[in-house]
């Protein structure tokens, strides 16, 4: 388990760095430069300020040397300054990083958990009118732009009824602090965590209303019933862990994008997150910035796809003793 | 006479709208005695597993019994709850099935399926069951049953597996064991060594035993009684003697003429022919694992410097049992697999140094009909497209490509009709016709059928086997066939190679391996073969 473990980082290692030079490349051949965008903003657009900039950061040197510079940096966890912010990179992310977890940690775990349980349900129902209330629910999440109904959900929750905060991350000026603060944060969680996990809350309850319904057909499902087990227990131990491997999968590839895929709903809910750095910081050609970004979110990818590899072994034993 | 454990009277099982028949089973009446097997035989779709899954309370959702008595322990089974059922299920009649891969929950111990038969019925503390287990894994005969018990189903051979299914069913010493099709999944070997084991079980634990089967061979070797059903009705029943050796129903008379007999004939040696395909040093090693760093790969010798010989107008069996490799020689044979070494001579042509359109053009003479009828065809093509497409990738206009598809048809007793119809109206026979017209198509000289009537029913593979020796011999084709069945060997081939671990352990004339094999793995399948000493006790 550990060398898999081990030769499994190896790999990501590589493929880190193969990443961080296509986005270098990527990001450099978009028109513009810091530098241009900074003199632009300062009103003094002329060459040799602009020069004086590019040297500054070290723009001036070729293109495969600012690479080397960089790649150096970050084997150092140096990820680089933004000019821009006057700060550097790794702390404008850790400073961020936390309200994007939380944000896409909780649509996650609501999608997994509410969509599991929905499938479950509507498999256990087949053909009844609450299966079909629940596909068609699920087909509604499924088709919705996100954006689309994270406008909806502030109009109605926030606007209509004025049950939830419609925007932030706190509210303002309060200065509430321990418990208070918690809730007040939790308050403001609820709408942007939902209207995320909306999209994959369908795709989990689809799957594993699917997978229940397929397994619920294998042999063994009839020799346990042909044991004389109550149809619970077949249920939960035959049909219910057999079901969940597909989902362990999805699962997987969605905890991959908890970093990167919240841009969206951040800017609509004025979340201060990752995401709405990412947008600021393309917008600004902050190269260090963007690669950093980029970087984090890159590995996120990886340490998820080794975590679901890693339970997959536990769940099943097929991939663990093979 | 002493009572039947179970007697099922008048039984009418009714089929979904819209089935082929209105009644899967059709006022069946039958007993089952103590201490005796009785052997439920039929084709596919005859409504053979109805009843047994009836009395288990197991039949499939859209099915279900309209009319009769299922009688056992004096009530009728049909008209239990739930609940009674689940008490019955496993403590007093209890079954096992025919895939033994999928019978078992992938996901769970073999010793902790066991142990649930125990919790099933609130018996036993969970150390006791464990103990339990081991103890019927040992009486099922499983080698090292501490190891067994801790493995997962996909660590454990076939065979194995049916050896854990058969302790769960034993585990609670039921009154009825219902065994459906158990030894069709697995290798002949390993089919006489479970057939013996129920054998033994039954008459040490005193059960009576329904066993589900389709082939006759099996029945010799097992039944002590026998009910022949067609169509969901039994239209024969009788002492296992009475029925093999005196059928008096005309569907059993044909059944049992359909089975290929083990006596080859003689047939005369290819001296003076010439060779068409000549193989040489022919070698195929898998290996899976093993990525970029320096995880170890396994290696799988999945043909090892195999040298065969094909003549014209000869046909000449790869026989084996699973993993033995013969599906991977002939898979290397028509370049569907690189091989790794050695030559396959086709007329001259290497096939093994060949590609692009050298390759392509050299595929023409060599064709494969596949195991599957049903996976074989794409089921979004007509049949006419899927006949006609080979000669029209090598370049033959449309209309003369669909003019010979319907000359091929004829050719294998299909209607010209069936161009504009899509596979999936055609059962699994007609549907290998069909395949066996593809392969024709483009004029082969060799065609490798690759187990080519194993997934057929006894009748409809007599049919199939009669005309591919018909084709062979108008069309002067050389055949080379594949097969994990002796019994099929022997009837159509002239001579026999046999594959043990990718390796050719024998080989000669059809008639000499039977008669006289020189490996003693050749002996041991041979032995093996279901039905075997009943036949030779008649012939001779």
């Amino acid at each position: 388990m550990l060398r898999f473990i081990l030769m499994r980082l190896g790999k990501a290692a590589i493929i880190l760095i193969a990443i961080l030079t296509l986005n270098f490349f990527l990001i450099h051949a978009a028109p513009g430069d810091p530098a241009a965008v900074m003199a632009g903003e300062a009103g003094a657009a002329d060459a040799k300020f602009i020069a004086q900039l590019r040297e500054q950061f070290g723009l001036d040197k070729p293109l495969l040397t600012q690479l080397g510079i960089y790649l150096k940096g970050v084997l150092q966890f140096d990820l680089g300054y933004s000019y821009r912010q006057q700060m550097p990179v790794a702390d404008l992310i850790l400073d961020r990083l936390p309200a994007t977890l939380l944000l896409t940690m909780t649509a996650f775990v609501i999608s997994l958990v509410l969509g599991t349980a929905a499938g479950v349900l509507a498999s256990a129902r087949v053909g009844k009118w609450s299966d079909t209330a629940i596909s068609t629910l699920a087909l509604l999440f499924y088709a919705t732009p996100l954006y689309w109904a994270a406008l909806m959900a502030v109009l109605l929750f926030s606007v209509y009824f004025n049950w939830l905060p419609g925007f932030g991350y706190e509210t303002v000026g309060a200065n509430y602090t321990g418990f208070r603060r918690a809730l007040d944060i939790g308050q403001h969680l609820i709408l942007p965590a939902t209207t995320l996990g909306l999209f994959f809350m369908a795709v989990y309850m689809r799957m594993t209303r699917a997978s229940m319904l397929e397994v619920s057909q294998l042999d063994f499902v009839k020799t346990a019933r042909a044991k004389g087990l109550k149809s619970g227990i077949i249920q939960r131990r035959h049909i219910f862990r057999n079901a969940m491997l597909p989902v362990v999968t999805l699962a997987g590839l969605q905890a991959g994008q908890l970093v990167g895929g919240a841009v969206l709903t951040e800017t609509v809910f004025a979340w201060p997150g990752i995401g709405r750095l990412m947008f600021e910081a393309l917008a600004q050609r902050d190269y260090n910035l963007l690669l950093g970004v980029f970087f984090v979110s890159a590995a996120m990818v990886l340490v998820f796809n080794l975590i679901t590899d890693i339970l997959y072994r536990f769940v099943d034993p097929r991939i663990r003793v093979a | 006479m002493k009572d039947p454990v179970l007697s099922i009277k008048n039984l009418k099982i009714a089929l979904p709208e819209g089935a082929d028949r209105d009644f899967a089973v059709d006022d069946v009446t039958y007993d089952l005695f103590p201490g005796e097997i009785l052997c439920i035989v039929g084709e596919s779709g005859s409504g053979k597993s109805m009843s047994a899954n009836a009395a288990m309370g197991l039949l499939p959702d859209l099915v279900r019994p309209v009319g009769g008595e299922i009688i056992f322990d004096g009530t009728d089974v049909l008209k239990l709850s739930e609940a009674e059922m689940m008490d019955l299920r496993g403590k007093k009649i209890a079954m096992i099935f025919q895939e033994p891969m999928s019978a078992l929950n992938p996901l769970m111990r073999v010793e902790d399926q066991i142990a649930e038969v125990f919790e099933a019925h609130g018996l036993l503390t969970p150390k006791e069951r464990a103990a339990r287990a081991i103890e019927l894994l040992t009486e099922v005969g499983i080698p090292d049953p501490q190891k067994a018990a801790r493995a997962y189903p996909f660590q454990l051979s076939g065979g194995q597996r049916q050896r854990v299914m058969i302790a769960m069913a034993l585990a609670l010493e039921p009154r009825i064991l219902i065994a459906d099709e158990p030894t069709t999944a697995l290798d002949v070997t390993t089919q006489a060594q479970i057939l013996e084991l129920i054998r033994n079980l039954q008459e040490k634990h005193g059960m009576a035993v329904m066993f589900i089967t389709h082939d006759f061979g099996v029945v010799a070797e097992i039944a002590d009684r026998v009910a022949v059903m067609q169509y969901g009705k039994i239209v024969e029943a009788g002492t296992a003697d009475e029925v093999l050796d005196n059928p008096q129903h005309e569907y059993t008379q044909k059944l049992i003429a359909a089975i290929p007999k083990l006596a080859a004939e003689e047939t005369e040696a290819p001296v003076g022919k010439t060779p068409i395909l000549e193989v040489e040093g022919l070698n195929k090693t898998y290996v899976t694992g093993g990525g970029l760093f320096f995880s170890k790969p396994r290696v799988v010798h999945a043909v090892n410097d195999v040298n065969l010989t094909l003549c014209e107008g000869e046909t000449l069996g790869i026989v084996g049992e699973s993993g033995s490799g013969k599906s991977s020689v002939g898979r290397c044979l028509v370049r569907l697999m690189q091989p790794d070494s050695g030559t396959v001579k086709l007329a001259g042509h290497d096939m093994a140094q060949l590609s692009g359109d050298a390759l392509r053009e050299a595929r023409k003479s060599i064709q494969m009909i596949f195991q599957d009828p049903y996976a074989s065809l794409n089921p979004r093509s007509k049949v006419g497209r899927i006949i006609a497409e080979g000669p029209m990738a090598h370049g033959v206009s449309k209309q003369e490509a669909y003019a010979r598809a319907v000359k091929l048809l004829e050719l294998v007793d299909l209607d010209a009709l069936a161009i504009d119809r899509y596979p999936h109206e055609f059962s699994g026979g007609q549907r290998q016709r069909i395949g066996i017209a593809r392969a024709l198509a483009l004029e082969p000289r060799v065609i490798i059928a690759d187990e080519a009537v194993s997934a057929l029913d006894v009748s409809i593979q007599a049919q199939v086997l009669d005309l591919l020796a018909d084709l062979k011999e108008r069309l002067n084709l050389a055949l080379i066939f594949i097969t994990h069945d002796l019994r099929v060997a022997a009837q159509i081939c002239d001579r026999i190679a046999v594959m043990q671990k990718g390796k050719v352990v024998e080989m000669g004339p059809a008639h000499a391996i039977f008669n006289n094999p020189q490996s003693d793995y050749t002996r041991t399948l041979i032995e093996a073969i279901p039905g075997r000493e009943k036949e030779l006790a008649a012939a001779g």
